[in-house]
């Protein structure tokens, strides 16, 4: 993991936000990521990321789970204990619809949710680096990734310019970690900044 | 808005359309008077009676399930369909006049004595049966005419006064006090047709008009199948319909995003719908009571197999392969093909349901039947574009407006 420098410009306005995210990408900046509140319909477009594979992944567990219930219960009665239950056939379907959509549900649900977290990096011990505490709050937090050739002073000029209420430079950690906070990446500590 | 074309224009052709189903469709019926409905064989008869009666019934509830989408989403504070709010309103004029040919038809039914359709008409067969006794509070002539008599005119009225106080967010523009008290009537209408609806189609009415042709079975679920049946449908013919505008230019506040949510209900009420149907059959199928199965033999075991699992396959399985994903619920062919399949499917259901009753040992789907459907779909077709063309599309001064014009999903 490497330790890279980053732009923060902060806002309070969703409506400042949207044409601030373009007027960035447009300039040529890589932003980084933009943390919100909340979720914000129609970031992830204005952002440009690609469509998330979520589903597809929620179906490929959906159909295992389907076909792991129906392979193991038709297996178990009708080759390893069948049993007569109510005079009704030893490969009962219709009994087992309950139990297959159940395991098709439950697949899903919580293949989908593992992957999510997988996809977010969100596991006990892994931190990440917060680039400003109010982002879960009430803030949204735009962070664009600095190249050597970036002018730090122009970069944040522009943010403000754009409606950023707060702007300041980092230098963090990129990916994550396992362990704790380091003293000094606190996500509460207060930084340098340079008000609006 | 100065630009947005309001005034719909029922265009010649599909004026030339509609007539020419619904000239197939008399054709269909007058060959089917003359051959089947006064024919002297009491089959035959059956025959002619079932087939428009599974048809009237269908197109009355499915029109029926626009006003009922009208009234939900009003009473749950929806804003996103008011673009396209003028499309239900204009499919639920359909309600007084296709309900007007049910009742026709279901009157004749029971005053000229059709015991053949109804087992529960006949009071000799009645006096000897201890089952259709106990029913006999319920299943009788009187209560059925009442019954029919209050439950399609009250539909009818009831929609009528939700449809006459749209108009209102036509004329001026409203301050928040107007408004909100425009909203409140609103609630209050939208709640009285839903309570009566919950008695009708949510209960007794598909109770009475279907299922006791079954005289001596019955089932707890099959009034919410039959409305799971008519909605899901309702829900395809208005994504139709907004399609349909959407390729004449009109619509322009209806996006890809409305699309999207009409896409959802289609989506979500299939899998209501198999919800319903298999919760009916496993039941049955595990209790395995005489009683009970005698409804499903000859559909599951006898000459309706075919058309019992084709009903599945396109009511369940299309729809959930198919519209499962965002982008088919987005793209605007998808979702036409979609539709007219799901109402086609729910049609097929509603003919299995009748007819699998009245016609045990033959599968008798024919050209009655196919010039039936042209005859409701034309009648449909006409009138439903007429009713679009004598009011605005858009409602443009209702409070709520402007949440449909930035829906986003």
């Amino acid at each position: 993991m490497a330790k890279k420098k980053f732009v923060v410009g902060c806002f309070d306005d969703e409506a400042v936000l949207f044409p601030a995210v373009k007027k960035v990408r447009t300039s040529g900046y890589k932003i980084h990521d933009v943390y919100t509140p909340f979720a914000v319909h129609g970031l992830d477009h204005a952002l440009g990321l690609r469509e998330t594979s979520l589903h597809t992944a929620g179906f490929i567990y959906g159909i295992t789970g389907t076909t792991t219930a129906l392979s193991c219960i038709s297996w178990i009665f009708t080759r390893d204990w069948p049993l007569n239950i109510g005079g009704k056939p030893h490969f009962a379907l219709p009994a087992w619809v309950p139990i297959m959509f159940e395991l098709t549900v439950l697949f899903a649900a919580v293949g989908m949710v593992l992957t999510f977290c997988y996809l977010c990096q969100l596991a006990p011990f892994v931190k990440k680096h917060h680039f400003h505490a109010r982002a879960t709050d009430d803030l949204f937090v735009m962070v664009i990734e600095c190249t050597d050739k970036t002018n730090t002073e122009d970069l944040q000029a522009f943010l403000r310019s754009n409606g950023a209420v707060e702007t300041n430079v980092q230098v963090a950690e990129d990916g994550w970690w396992l362990g704790r906070y380091d003293k000094d990446e606190m996500p509460f500590e207060t930084k340098e900044t340079v008000a609006a | 808005m100065a630009s947005i074309k309001t005034q719909f224009e029922v265009p010649g052709k599909m004026k030339t359309w509609s007539l020419a189903l619904i000239g197939i469709g008399l054709v269909a019926l007058i060959a089917g008077l003359v051959t089947k409905g006064f024919s002297s064989d009491e089959h035959e008869q059956v025959q002619f009676w079932g087939k428009l009666m599974y048809n009237t019934i269908f197109w009355t509830l499915v029109c029926n399930a626009s006003m009922f989408f009208i009234c939900v989403t009003t009473l749950a504070m929806g804003g996103w369909q008011q673009s396209f709010r003028r499309i239900p309103e204009a499919i639920s004029t359909m309600v007084p006049i296709f309900g007007a040919i049910t009742f026709a038809v279901l009157i004749y039914v029971v005053v000229g004595h059709k015991h053949h359709i109804y087992h529960w008409l006949d009071s000799e067969a009645v006096a000897n049966d201890p089952i259709l006794k106990g029913k006999a509070g319920f299943l009788n002539p009187t209560f059925f005419i009442i019954w029919t008599t209050l439950a399609i005119g009250l539909w009818s009225l009831l929609g009528w006064r939700m449809r006459q106080i749209s108009k209102e967010a036509d004329e001026a523009p409203m301050d928040n006090e107007k408004g909100a008290s425009y909203i409140w009537r609103n609630t209050i209408r939208a709640a009285l047709f839903i309570v009566w609806f919950a008695l009708t189609v949510g209960s007794t009415i598909p109770w009475l008009w279907m299922m006791s042709i079954d005289a001596h079975w019955y089932s707890t679920m099959y009034s919410w199948y039959t409305f799971a049946s008519s909605f899901v449908s309702g829900m395809s013919l208005i994504a139709l319909w907004v399609i349909y505008l959407k390729n004449k230019g009109y619509l322009e506040l209806t996006t890809q995003e409305h699309l999207h949510d009409l896409g959802k209900f289609m989506f979500a009420f299939s899998i209501f719908w198999t919800y319903l149907w298999f919760s009916q059959y496993m039941l049955i199928w595990y209790a395995n009571i005489p009683e009970e199965t005698v409804y499903f033999k000859h559909r599951v075991q006898g000459p309706y197999k075919g058309i019992f699992f084709l009903n599945l396959i396109i009511n369940f399985v299309c729809p959930l392969l198919i519209l499962m994903k965002r982008s088919t619920k987005r793209n605007y062919t998808l979702v036409t093909f979609m539709a007219v399949l799901i109402i086609f499917g729910h049609w097929i259901d509603f003919y299995q349901m009748v007819m699998g009753s009245l016609s045990k040992e033959h599968v008798t789907l024919g050209w009655l039947d196919f010039g039936l459907l042209s005859l409701f779909a034309g009648l449909m077709i006409f009138f439903v574009g007429r009713a679009l063309a004598s009011k605005p599309l858009i409602s443009k001064h209702h409070p709520f407006l402007k949440e449909s014009v930035i829906h986003q999903v």
